[in-house]
This record gives structure tokens, sequence and C-alpha cells, in this order.
């Protein structure tokens, strides 16, 4: 029994290096110096700094060969604009749409639940071209509203199929016998079936969200320093006389935080809301 | 006029028609039991009456009215589900109250309400509890609660008992009566189980195969079975049925049944030369272990099943009977084989055709 145990909390710890090691080792240069970073062979051993992320939110990059403004705090207030309206207008949009395509048989339903669902296969840089053209044309080129748009690529797709599933699980007696009580089926899908679906719901924007921040491509292509987040953001640090390791590293600590936080949060309640079999009566 | 018309309602799911042209009338305040096999079609009837679905064609109607173009919402049905369908996120209490804050009851009134039909139903003391914190019993319970505190014209429930253990099973079909009656509703009960819809039913619809075969009292279905299928349905053991072909004999119209002759009653001398099917039950077969002038059989086994022993006998034709006796009899306790000998109470004898099975 203490074998096993001990074998298991060995094979854990294994594993678990394995995966966060690459985190370790970025949180660690975040607080390196380049001259540290780039000695051979890399040691853990170093004077650790804080001016990476002085630079970061100071926004002035001091490299050898002068000084360079950077904007990564905006880049960090535009990526949590960028991904929460996406996550907002998909809930808006994809919440409802879930339950029509989950509850009703329509004409041409299942083809286009599909049809959102390759949005996802489709490779961006396809349509990037042509979206560019387009945005420009209409004035939508390096605007916020441009961009939580073309973000809807990547969340419109995912609310729908995950929240669809749950809307599948809900009763559909559960919701008839609510009417019979007398409520309207407006009534019955705000007060039985989103509840209900309510951990789904929380799954759909929780990966939405983090799916969104991680978008590189889009942003980079479709908007100016003006609108751009994190990911973006973090090129700055690719200088003409050097890449700024450090200051890259601190950029990727910086911009995980929000995520790892809201995963961490939201994780703990999907896990309560799917142990407590919402949808079991 | 009735109060609740159901008129040539059919509801098929792709070629399989499981409502086909079903027609029964209910008065105000009846208690109709519909019964029938399991998946005969009874739950989708419910659901027809209850608006959750379109029906194919035909109609449902309410004190006159056409139910047709009404949203369930707006039909003033209660519905008990047989998986209770209580709202997981409410309490007990919410769930129960639901009927009367979509008809914006003031809320002391919501809550005076809710208390009495929770005390009448003895769930009083859950009120506080979620559904999963409820016992099977006590969901139950709260699903009924639910269907009736609005004091709904129509009470639909579709075999409320179903998921609950025998003891609750057993103490609600004596509260059930009591309850509905207190509520004046007109209710249409649904179940599988013959014993319960005999126990509960002002009257008995016989669903089968889509539509009403019979409907009428509990005791005149049992003592007068429409056809072979309605009565094998009714009773435990099953009803006997054998063929035979009834002919002129030394005293009058005689058959055979399991290797002997026994004679007809004079009222059926019609069934001479045709060929149908004899119905007999359990409970109207005598058998004693003495020759007795009755037909000589075997008696191959013996089982107690609800107070009564139920012997299955064997002929010497290879025709089996099951026979049955209240226990504390000189059978009691016997056990293998024996030879017995057999008299049939032909007073309750059923005649059905042997070709559509329909009472002779």
């Amino acid at each position: 029994m203490t074998v096993k145990f001990a074998l298991r909390a060995v094979a854990l710890t294994v594993v678990g290096l394995f995966f966060l090691f690459p985190l370790f080792w970025v949180v660690l240069m975040s607080f390196m110096s380049n001259a540290d970073i780039l000695r051979n062979p890399p040691s853990p051993f170093f004077s650790p700094t804080l001016h990476n992320y002085i630079a970061l939110v100071s926004g002035e990059l001091h490299t050898n060969v002068g000084t360079q403004t950077v904007n990564y705090m905006l880049n960090l207030f535009n990526s949590t604009v960028l991904s929460a309206f996406s996550v907002i207008l998909s809930l808006i949009l994809g919440v409802p749409a879930a339950y029509a395509f989950a509850r009703y048989k329509f004409r041409l339903g299942e083809d286009m639940a599909f049809t959102l669902l390759s949005f996802r296969f489709a490779p961006p840089l396809l349509v990037l071209l042509p979206l560019l053209m387009i945005f420009q044309s209409i004035g939508l080129y390096d605007t916020y509203f441009g961009l939580v748009w073309v973000y809807q690529l990547i969340t419109l797709p995912l609310v729908l199929w995950i929240v669809r599933g749950y809307f599948e699980d809900v009763s559909e007696d559960i919701e008839l016998a609510y009417r019979l009580d007398g409520h309207s089926w407006l009534s019955t899908f705000f007060h039985i079936s989103i509840p209900l679906a309510k951990p789904g719901i929380a799954a759909a924007a929780l990966l939405s969200f983090i799916f969104a921040w991680n978008n590189f491509i889009f942003a980079l292509i479709l908007g100016s320093s003006g609108v751009q987040p994190v990911t973006v953001g973090a090129f700055a640090f690719v200088t003409a006389s050097a890449i700024e390791y450090g200051q890259v590293a601190a950029a990727l600590v910086f911009s995980i935080m929000p995520t790892l936080v809201l995963a961490t949060f939201t994780q703990r309640y999907l896990v309560e809301g799917l142990s407590l079999g919402a949808i079991k009566g | 006029m009735a109060f609740l018309e159901i008129i040539g309602l059919s509801k098929a799911f792709k070629d399989h028609k499981v409502i086909d042209n079903a027609s029964i009338a209910i008065d105000k305040g009846e208690f109709l039991v519909v019964f029938g096999p399991s998946g005969c079609g009874k739950t989708v009837f419910l659901r027809l009456i209850a608006g959750m679905m379109p029906p194919d064609s035909g109609d449902v109607a309410i004190d006159g009215q056409s139910m047709a173009d009404i949203n369930p919402e707006d039909r003033d049905i209660g519905m008990a589900f047989q998986n209770y369908a209580l709202y997981p996120h409410m309490t007990a209490f919410n769930n129960i109250a639901s009927p009367l804050r979509s008809r914006h009851v003031a809320e002391t009134q919501v809550v005076e309400r809710v208390n009495e039909t929770a005390r009448m139903l003895r769930i009083d003391h859950v009120l506080g509890h979620l559904p999963k914190e409820l016992s099977q019993g006590q969901k139950q319970r709260t699903a009924l609660a639910r269907s009736l505190v609005g004091r709904p014209s129509v009470v639909l429930l579709d075999d409320p008992l179903r998921n609950v253990d025998a003891k609750i099973r057993y103490e609600m079909r004596f509260e059930l009566p009591r309850v509905l009656r207190r509520y004046e509703s007109t209710v249409i009960y649904v179940t599988q189980d013959y014993k319960e819809a005999m126990a509960l039913g002002d009257r008995v619809a016989v669903l089968v195969d889509g539509g009403f075969r019979q409907a009428a009292p509990p005791r005149q279905i049992y003592d007068s079975p429409n056809s072979t299928r309605i009565a094998r349905l009714f009773g435990d053991p099953p009803i006997n049925l054998l063929p035979v072909r009834p002919t002129p004999g030394h005293a009058g119209i005689e058959m055979n049944v399991a290797g002997g002759t026994v004679p007809l009653p004079a009222d059926r001398a019609n069934l001479a030369g045709r060929e149908c099917t004899f119905g007999i039950r359990g409970e109207n077969i005598g058998v004693s272990l003495e020759p007795n002038g009755g037909i000589p059989m075997t008696l191959d086994a013996i089982t107690p099943v609800n107070n009564r022993l139920v012997m299955l006998l064997g002929g010497n034709d290879g025709a089996e009977l099951f026979a049955s006796c209240p226990q504390g009899g000189p059978l009691d306790h016997l056990r293998g084989r024996h030879n017995a000998w057999v008299t049939l109470d032909l007073t309750h004898a059923h005649f059905f055709d042997s070709g559509n099975g329909a009472r002779i």
C-alpha cells in the first residue's frame, strides 16, 4: 500500500515537473538580466533583478543602443477588453442559439451548427487577407469592434457547441413542468434552462476567454499597436539590436496571470457545479 | 357535456402510430385511470393533453374549449411526472410555489397555500430542502404538491408511484384519493399496474395499441373484459385462456377442457360448433385432492402470492391451468406433485372469438 502510494507520488512529481518546468524557467528568466539568460552553460544561480518588470510597467526599454518606449500596459488592457467583449458577445449570441440547436429540429439546423463549428478548422490565414481588405474599406481596421467581431470566429463555435451539449442534458420534462406551472417559455428559458446549464456556460466562457486571449494572428494583421493584445505586444521586445529575453519572459508572466487566476477560480466552480449533479432531479 | 374531451387524437413518431384515433370523455371531478402495458403510449397521451407536443390529428377540449392553439402554460393543467421533474436548483418550497408565483399570488398567500398542501402530504418539515436532499417518497409528494397547489382544473398524474418503494406505494393508494377529493380536480392517472388501476379509479380506461379498447368501472373490466388482450392484463395469476370447440353432447352443450369434458350453461348454447377461446380466472377453479367428479389433473407446483395460494395444474392433454385459493386451507403446506380433481365455476366463464379475440 505505502509502496504503491510512494510510487504514485514519485510518478506525479515527475509528470508535474515535466509540465511545469517551462513555466518555472520562464518565471526564473523574467528575474534575470539578458547576460544571465544567455550565459552558457545556463545556471539557476544568478542575482535576481526586477528591471524587466520595471521596464514593462514604466514603458521604457533601455537597450545598449538607446531607450525605446513600449506600451505593454496598453497591450494588457487591450487583451482584457478584446477577450471580455468577445466572450460577452458570444454568450449573448451563442447561448440562445445553442438552446435552439439543442431543443428544436429545424430545416438546415444541423448544417448551420456544423458550419459554425467548421470556422474552427479553417486556417485563419486563408481568410485574413480578404478580411484585411474588407476591414480597411469599411473602416473596421484597427478598431476594438472589428477585432471583437473577428474573434467570434474563435469564441462563438466554442460557446455554441459546449453549451448545446449542456442544454441537451437538461430534462425536457423539467422545462415542461415549469411551463405547466403557468410560466411562458421565455421565463422557462431564463429560470430553468440557463440555471441548469450554468456549469456548461461557465466552462464555455472560460475556454473561449482563454482562446481569445491567446490569439495572435488576427490582432497582428487586423490592428495596429493601439488595439493589439499582449500576444502581439511581446513582439516589441524583439528589437533591432537584440532579443530582450528577460522582458519577453516578464511579459509572458504578466500575460498568463489573468487567465491563470480566472481558471483557478472558475475551475473550482466548475468542478463544484458538475459534482453537484445540477442536471439530475 | 363532458368536462374533458379527447376527440380522435392521433400521434405518430416516424411510422409508428403511438396514439391512434383515441377518444374518451371525462366528467368533472372524475378520477380516470388510464391503464395499459408499458410502451402503449400512456405518457405520450398525457403529453398531448398537456400540450407538450402537437397531435397529428384530433383535439383536446377542456370545458368545451379546444386546446389546439392554447400553450401549455395557459391550459390550467397540473402534472406530476413519473421522474418527478423537480427543479433541482430550487428548494421544495419554491418547487411547490412555482404555479402560484406564475399567477402573481401575493407572497403571504403563497406561503399559506404551500404550507397547507405540504402539511396534507406530510412534507412540511422538508420544505427548505433541495430536491437532491429529499427521499424518493418526499420527491414524489413534492411533485404531487406542485401539481395540486394551484388547484388546476385538470390534474395529470404520470405513473407517480412507479419509482417509490412498496411501502410508500401502499400508503399513497389510500392517501391519493383522499387528497384529490379535497381538491375536486378532474384527474387522469396513468399506470401500468392493474392493481393500482383497480384500487384508485372511478373508471379505468384500457389503452392498447394507441386506442381505448374499454373504459368502465374497475370491477366491470375485471368481470367482463372486452377481449382476450384486456383479460390478460388484469389478474394475478393471469387468466387461463384455452382454445375450445363446444359441441352438442348427452347433457346439452359440452366442451373439452384439459382432457375432461364439462357441460356449458344453457345460455351458452349459441357457442355450439364455434371455435372460441375459453377464459377462466384462477379463483373460479376449485382444486380437490380427493376424487370429486372433477377433471383429473396433476398439481405440479404451488406457491403463495399475496395471501393466496397459486397452483399450476397440468392436464392429460398437456394443457396448463393456474388456479388460486385463499391461504389457510389444507393445501397450505403441500409440496411436490399430486393428483388433483378440478372443478370449473362456469358462471364466471369468459368466451372470446378465437379469430379477433373479442368477447362473445
